[in-house]
């Protein structure tokens, strides 16, 4: 038999479960979007359910079996959820970016050009050799395109 | 009856978790770029620190909320880290 080390009353033990089991559920959604989803721009977005909501319901969970456990306020909890609230946006924006820039010096056609660009023309790939001659805005991406090209074989 | 409940529960979450790390696992090895590799690295961090908080549900014990901790601190780390890597080609200019 499963049993947990310890010992609350019923009244407490059914918001618990539902909550973690809420948050796991909502954690494997977006785990779930991240092996399904077609691109890498849709698929940036699917893990944040996870990451907010998900570990949201977990947190709260934690927070209110331990306070009944304890018979006083336990909120430590609250550090981890100031924690991922204020790192995800931060982090899921700068891969976003990155993968942005790296979209843009390689010229897929899928992403939109920087907006100094004609858009009628593609970014030049790194490798082309010249750049095109109307458009002076296109040579400063040149210059770091190199350091990209070897991260990518990685 | 009550610590039935919340053990099985707590069962099903985890290995719901586990399938979600094994998701992001999937997407760590199989990525087919760099930057979805990073991405589920991030992801993969997420799901270990919400496993180690029903952990600590399970157990009653909150040694793990500080691992728990620690996790999130590196995950947040380790994926600017590797953001930055890819956008320049260097952690440290």
């Amino acid at each position: 038999m499963i049993e947990v080390a310890a010992d609350v009353p019923l009244w407490a033990a059914i918001p618990t479960a539902l909550l973690v089991l809420l948050g796991a559920g909502l954690a494997l959604t977006g785990s779930f979007g991240l092996l399904r989803l077609s691109s890498f721009y849709d698929r940036i977005h699917a893990p944040t359910l996870g990451s907010t909501l998900g570990i949201g319901c977990v947190l709260i969970a934690s927070m209110f079996f331990f306070s009944v456990v304890e018979t006083r306020p336990v909120l430590h909890e609250l550090l981890i959820t100031v924690l991922m609230v204020v790192t995800t946006p931060v982090a899921l924006m700068l891969l976003a970016r990155a993968a942005l820039y790296r979209d843009r010096t390689e010229g897929n056609p899928d992403v939109p050009p920087l907006p100094g660009l004609d858009p009628e023309e593609p970014v030049p790939a790194p490798e082309g050799g010249e750049a095109p001659e109307s458009h002076p805005a296109a040579a400063p991406a040149e210059e770091p395109a190199s350091a990209v090209r070897t991260v990518r074989e990685s | 009856m009550s610590a039935a409940i919340l053990g099985w529960t707590i069962l099903v979450a985890q290995i719901m978790l586990g399938l979600a790390m094994a998701c992001a696992a999937y997407r760590v090895l199989r990525g087919p770029r760099a930057q979805d590799r990073v991405l589920g690295l991030d992801t993969l961090y997420v799901n270990a620190m919400m496993l180690l908080l029903t952990f600590g549900i399970r157990s009653g014990s909150t040694v793990y909320f500080d691992a728990a901790l620690v996790i999130g601190l590196l995950g947040f780390v380790a994926t600017s880290a590797l953001s930055k890597f890819l956008m320049r080609g260097e952690v440290i200019e």
